[in-house]
């Protein structure tokens, strides 16, 4: 049966180009390669941020020069060499901009060719988009009508020299610097990223976007996002990102913190599709990424959604801290891997209020060569009474070179909790594909047919607008690779 | 009967699975307006028959050809065999979950409609056509929103099989072990729904072991199938003989006939 899975369709399939490749030519101030506190200090008063950021990024700094970096993932990628990255690359004109026709054409252009064009009357209505390219924000559309509405979406330096109450209030206080080797880094190196701000009662008018754009070679990006739902208020939040073809790989290590509090829902998706590496695996992007929201008031909601289609690398785990009553966390995820790509994802659901809720929909997808591995925690403490979990983890393997992996961890310690964990692994049928063709399909639009099956339950937790655009890239990450 | 074209027309055929030779040189010849049961002990090339009509690897073919509406149908892809109008009934129809029904049908449909150079079926035409076909089967609506075959039990997966096949409307019909595993009442709605499907364009062939099938829908012909070719062939009391008699004497009657006239 293995040999059989070989169809002639599956490598041609597999071949296909990664359409983000390309390289803007933009002129950009960037840092020589290294990490220094004069590069922390640089930057820092590059964004002409206030003292206490400065401080807070030199403390992590400092921890992170204690610390190695883990060796638990079920990756295998060569030592990161973190003196030869540079710390910060920004194109030469944009500080300051008031409106988007400041904005250099060649940027614009860059994300027209992306497809999130940013002229306002061009965008999605209903989507606000903040564009990062390489350590800053371009520009964020529809400011005005959100601020109408008390809602602050803004790039994050934007944020830290208008807002910085906000910023000292909450930074850090999900995922601290001391938290993991790469938060750390991000903690002292961070460059920029979104801030969203919904007031108490306050239902977000608008989709926020937030498009994260590499261009730069030899740059690492560290963004990081925070968002902050006030009581009552309500959020949904989308992030993509592309990265141009390069045969060195580049480190993206992000940050992302989100805080619900009492009645607060947030539901944040996300659509990676940074550049994956070629077919021998060369270049590509090394994702190390720490999401967690923090549901801290009583009945808050935090919803995760991912469709993980690039980087050569991934290594991420949003998560959810389950503090207030009654809270509910989500994780919905696709991860698809092709060719040599490594994935190595999940969620962490930590119950501490009472009657607290979890569900975790988990699929995998490996084809060619590439190794997929769900890891997940579910923790249940000691006061988290009348708490549940669902925890369903399927894998579709596609080929006979593929693996996935599954390490689901639990620790109870309320014994009227309730945990249910359900996984599966298949592989994508010659059975299945059979009769789709017997049917009349093609043997391409039977793969997408079955894959899209398969992650159905992950992507009608997306937002609309996005569940095409998710589907579409899951088949063209896929094509050529049937078994 | 007046003969009509041959729809199919399988000549010599003869197919190998990993090196073992299944069907050693095959012969039929099957008209529009017929019904022919092919029956045969286990193991003697039926599904085999099945599989390599409608283009399923794993099957090599060392010698022999079929045509399929004039076409070199063991040229084709599987999904060519069935838009020029080949369906199989699967012997066990494949779960596709996540995928309903009539996504699964409308996506059929509208390869079939694009390879002829038709537009997509309309929304409203293509709900009442699965309509009219579901309550034919004496199926429940929400079977049309369900996964395909997900959960299905094996009784309502035949009976889809035959849904699909009314929805696509095949020239030929295939059906491999149709009736195996069905109770009455449901061997009789599978039945009725063949029946009501035939017709003077369209002929099938039934792949079964057992003759009850045959109570219900009636064969022009019946041809057993043995060590890989057709040895006898006959109408439908030639299926009572074989269910009275079993598989074995009919078998060894027939050899014995071949050696004697090749004498």
């Amino acid at each position: 049966m293995d040999s059989k899975l070989q169809n002639p369709g599956l490598n041609e399939l597999v071949n296909r180009r990664y359409q983000h490749g390309f390289v803007t030519d933009i002129e950009s101030d960037t840092v020589p390669p290294g990490h220094s506190e004069q590069v922390i200090r640089f930057i820092s008063q590059k964004k002409d941020e206030p003292a206490f950021l400065l401080e807070w990024r030199l403390k992590a700094y400092r921890h992170w020069l204690t610390m190695r970096e883990p060796g638990w993932a079920r990756l295998h990628y060569p030592p990161i060499d973190y003196q030869d990255i540079s710390y910060f690359s920004a194109p030469r004109k944009t500080p300051g901009l008031k409106s988007i026709d400041e904005v250099d054409p060649k940027l614009l252009a860059t994300y027209e060719k992306l497809g999130v064009p940013l002229h306002e009357r061009a965008r999605l209505a209903g989507v606000a988009v903040d564009a990062v390219f390489d350590s800053v924000s371009v520009t964020t559309t529809f400011r005005d009508k959100l601020a109408a509405a008390g809602v602050i979406f803004c790039s994050f330096s934007e944020a830290a020299r208008e807002h910085p109450e906000l910023i000292r209030q909450y930074l850090g206080t999900v995922v601290p610097y001391r938290d993991n080797y790469f938060a750390a880094l991000n903690s002292a190196m961070f460059t920029d990223g979104s801030f969203v701000y919904i007031p108490k009662g306050v239902r977000c008018p608008m989709e926020l976007s937030t498009y994260f754009r590499i261009n730069q070679a030899k740059t690492g990006q560290f963004e990081r996002t925070l968002i902050i739902a006030e009581e009552g208020s309500h959020v949904s939040y989308l992030e993509g990102c592309t990265a141009p073809q390069r045969d060195e790989n580049q480190l993206h290590a992000a940050v992302v913190e989100l805080v619900a509090l009492k009645d607060a829902t947030i539901k944040y998706s996300t659509v990676q599709n940074w550049y994956p590496g070629d077919e021998e695996g060369r270049g590509g992007i090394y994702n190390f990424v720490t999401k967690r929201g923090d549901c801290r008031g009583a009945n808050s909601k935090i919803s995760w959604t991912q469709v993980e289609a690039g980087s050569a690398i991934t290594w991420k785990y949003p998560s959810c801290i389950l503090r207030g009553d009654n809270s509910v966390g989500e994780f919905y995820s696709v991860a698809v891997t092709n060719n040599l790509q490594q994935a190595d994802t999940g969620t962490k659901m930590i119950h501490i209020g009472r009657n607290t809720r979890s569900t975790i929909v988990s699929k995998g997808i490996a084809a060619g060569r590439s190794q997929s591995a769900y890891r997940g925690l579910v923790k249940v403490l000691p006061t988290a009474e009348g708490a549940r979990n669902f925890t369903q983890c399927d894998s579709l393997l596609m080929g006979s070179r593929s693996a996935a992996h599954t390490y689901p961890y639990m620790e109870i310690r309320n014994p009227g909790a309730i945990v249910e964990h359900e996984a599966t692994t298949s592989k994508i049928g010659d059975d299945q594909l059979f009769y789709c063709r017997q049917r009349g399909l093609s043997q391409e639009d039977a793969v997408n047919l079955i894959v899209n099956g398969f992650c159905k339950q992950v992507f009608r937790e997306l937002p609309m607008e996005f569940a095409v655009e998710a589907q579409n890239l899951l088949n063209v990450s896929l094509e050529g690779a049937v078994g | 009967m007046q003969q009509s074209a041959p729809l199919l027309t399988i000549t010599d055929l003869r197919v190998t699975v990993a090196g073992k030779e299944i069907l050693t040189g095959m012969n039929l010849v099957v008209r529009a307006g017929e019904v022919h049961a092919i029956m045969g002990p286990n193991g003697s090339g039926k599904s085999t028959l099945a599989h390599v009509l409608a283009g399923r690897d794993g099957y090599t073919i060392t010698s022999g050809s079929v045509s399929f509406r004039d076409q070199d149908l063991l040229a084709m892809e599987p999904e060519e065999r069935a838009r020029a109008g080949l369906f199989l009934g699967f012997q066990y129809p494949v779960e596709v979950p996540g995928v309903s029904n009539v996504y699964l049908l409308r996506a059929a449909l509208n390869a079939r409609r694009k390879a002829r150079g038709e537009a997509e079926i309309d929304a409203a035409q293509f709900l009442r056509l699965v309509r009219e076909k579901a309550k034919l089967m004496q199926m429940n609506e929400s079977f049309l929103n369900r996964g395909v075959n997900e959960g299905f039990s094996g009784g309502e997966k035949k009976r889809n099989e035959i849904f699909q096949m009314a929805v696509l409307d095949p020239v030929l019909g295939i059906l491999d072990e149709t009736d195996s595993g069905l109770d009455i009442d449901a061997l009789k709605v599978v039945a009725n729904g063949v029946n009501s499907q035939r017709g003077p364009d369209r002929a099938f062939v039934l792949i079964t072991h057992y003759q009850r099938l045959l109570d219900y829908i009636r064969p022009d012909f019946v041809h057993v199938l043995a060590g890989g070719q057709i040895i006898r062939t006959g109408d439908r009391s030639l299926a009572l003989e074989l269910e009275a008699e079993g598989y074995d004497q009919t078998v060894a009657a027939a050899k014995s006939q071949t050696q004697t006239a090749a004498r």
